[in-house]
């Protein structure tokens, strides 16, 4: 039986879960073994340098890392979707937006004004967005960056045909299991874990410090519920939205919309 | 013959060392500004240490020196040591056709010891009993777990601002369900046994005798308790009020304020739902096509979207039809389904809700339109 054809892309993003995808170390030679990874710019030597000519051939899995900033990458994400016969996005750059996403709510030919010397050489669109804002995503995998135990097992999904574990609840629920005592209860910090898809392992609350929500929205998050608490602790309209301001805010900003 | 004595509270090291002999102890500590439970030796014991709870809220602050239990019931439960947040039920290989399954590691030949369990849990262990080891088949990780296993419990001097299991008829004194019972008098202990393995411990320690005193300072601390109350729930109008208002209003007002973060439910000592399934990461997958996994069982929660999630969707489709599910099913259908109350009033789901939402308010609210 042929081996499946995984290419792993990427667009507007930092590489720095393409990265956790090395740091699976020993089961990242299993991913070599098991398939045939037929386009990692970030595993090649030397890059073609030519992009993505490699693109013509068929994926059985294609791995997106990264938003859509600029009009050639959207065109290039359908030439991908249409050669994928599944596609996953990778963190929180393709399943939410980015970082830059913050620009969506501000102008940003203001941003290249100030910012660049030959404004009009930049060719980035007025919104960052997700890549199931342009094409069909198969599984969403969430993260600022992505937990590599997670994407092992998302792979292990594709490649054994099942569905994953990944979680869509909070990370109060991991923290709970985990025996961890609440910050928010008896810290009474501004901890983001209600809103926020478990995932990461309670990397902040492990450590006594307060969830900013790099896994993005909960399925069903009720953030005014919880930023009301914020302001209830004495944090200004303001700062509660810088809270939620940041990798997933597009994600966050229409979760807020639907309540 | 029931055993009762005194043990002098510089000889509480004692009980804590005879206990330890055969089993593994479980008990209060410290942790991050709450009590948490853990396995612990006598120093662990957060002796003096009082809390202070409100809804949406605990911090801990020093007590009286004298006093060892000036603390109310923190988030942790036998819950945790019993049914474990993340199991493994099996392990399991796959190989062509050829399935073998493998059983789940041991967690340890020691059996546990509840050191100082409060009168509500003990309400919700027998819950837990009924669940897990009453039906036509028992639970084999909770049996594994439960067999051997010895609890001491501890009558409950000072309410919580919290607690109001007076109100639900589970406290604050211990009634059955234990091995040995504490009650903490001014230089000593009175510990009174429940079991002959309560009795075969309390042979082994340095008693004093516990005469009519002892008993009328018992029966005196816990009646002041029982009037130090502050929170109460109208149970002798359940399940009526919950089943008369299923379309109440409030729940929406609730639903506002509801995260559906769903802590109630993992804090709660009766909430028992869990979710198993199919692990298999890329590690267990060898080039020939075999597959080795194991099955997980974790904690779940009826406020997750996955929760009750059938076909497409969620059957439970608003926050306030989980919200209200969640409260009929601790106060009205567990007493239907399993003949015991489904809520104990140790008031964790109220501390422990960043939202401060408040079951006993809750329901008094249902009174008004």
């Amino acid at each position: 039986m042929a081996k499946p054809r995984i290419g792993i892309f990427k667009f507007t993003s930092c590489d720095g879960c393409q990265l956790s995808i090395f740091n699976l170390e020993e089961e990242f030679l299993q991913i070599a073994g098991l398939t045939e990874i037929a386009y990692f710019q970030e595993g090649q030597d030397a890059p073609d340098g030519n992009g993505f000519q490699a693109w013509a051939a068929h994926f059985d899995l294609a791995v997106v890392e990264g938003s859509i900033s600029t009009e050639r990458q959207s065109k290039e994400l359908l030439d991908i979707r249409e050669n994928s016969s599944r596609l996953i996005t990778i963190g929180a750059c393709a399943t939410a937006g980015g970082v830059q996403a913050l620009r969506n709510w501000a102008d940003v030919s203001e941003f290249k004004a100030s910012e660049y010397p030959a404004p009009d050489a930049v060719e980035a669109l007025a919104e960052s967005t997700p890549i199931s804002a342009h094409v069909h995503v198969d599984y969403e995998l969430w993260g600022c960056p992505i937990n590599s135990a997670e994407f092992s097992e998302v792979l292990a999904s594709f490649l054994l045909g099942k569905t994953p574990g990944v979680p869509g609840y909070s990370l109060c629920m991991e923290c709970k299991r985990k025996g961890i005592p609440c910050v928010l209860v008896a810290g009474q910090a501004p901890c983001l874990g209600p809103v926020t898809r478990a995932g990461c392992g309670v990397l902040c609350p492990s450590l006594n410090r307060a969830c900013y929500g790099c896994f993005g929205p909960k399925d069903g998050a009720n953030i005014m519920a919880l930023m009301r608490i914020f302001q209830g602790f004495g944090y200004t309209e303001n700062q509660c939205r810088m809270m939620l301001d940041k990798m997933n805010t597009y994600k966050f900003r229409e979760m807020e919309e639907k309540g | 013959m029931a055993i009762k004595g005194t043990l002098k509270k510089s000889r509480l090291e004692n009980l804590l060392a005879v206990l330890n002999k055969s089993h593994r102890v479980i008990g209060p500590k410290a942790e991050d500004g709450a009590v948490v439970m853990a396995e612990i030796g006598y120093k662990d014991i957060p002796s003096g240490v009082r809390d202070l709870q409100w809804p949406g809220g605990c911090r801990l602050l020093p007590g009286k020196d004298s006093q060892v239990f000036s603390f109310s019931p923190g988030p942790d439960s036998f819950k945790r040591f019993l049914h474990p947040p993340v199991s493994e039920l099996f392990a399991f290989k796959r190989n062509g056709a050829k399935i073998d399954f493998l059983p789940a590691p041991k967690i340890s030949e020691r059996p546990m010891a509840f050191f100082a369990v409060r009168p509500c849990d003990l309400s919700a262990l027998k819950l837990y009993d009924k669940i897990f080891l009453g039906g036509p088949v028992a639970d084999q990780a909770y049996e594994s777990l439960r067999r051997g296993s010895l609890v001491v419990a501890l009558n409950c001097l000072y309410p919580g601002n919290n607690c109001f299991c007076l109100s639900m008829g589970t406290g604050p004194e211990a009634r059955d369900g234990f091995d040995i019972q504490m009650t903490e008098l001014e230089d000593s202990f009175l510990l009174e046994d429940g079991s002959a393995k309560g009795a075969e411990i309390l042979e082994q320690l340095p008693l004093g005798q516990a005469g009519a005193d002892e008993i009328s300072a018992k029966r005196q601390r816990i009646e002041s308790c029982k009037a130090a109350f502050k929170k109460s729930i109208a149970a002798q109008e359940l399940p009526g009020m919950i089943y008369a208002n299923l379309d109440h209003p409030h729940w929406e007002d609730i639903a506002r304020r509801d995260l559906e973060c769903g802590n109630c439910t993992q804090v709660c000592p009766t909430c028992f739902c869990n979710t198993s399934y199919d692990y298999a990461a890329l590690g267990g997958i060898a080039a020939g096509g075999a597959v080795s996994g194991k099955r997980l069982r974790k904690w779940d929660s009826c406020f997750s979207r996955s929760f009750a999630r059938v076909h497409s969707g969620n059957f439970r489709f608003s926050r306030k039809a989980r919200y209200r599910h969640w409260m009929a099913h601790k106060l009205a259908y567990t007493q239907a389904q399993f003949g015991l109350p489904g809520c104990v009033g140790c008031g964790r789901c109220i501390t422990w809700c960043p939202a401060g939402i408040d079951i006993t308010a809750e329901l008094e609210a249902l009174r008004h339109v």
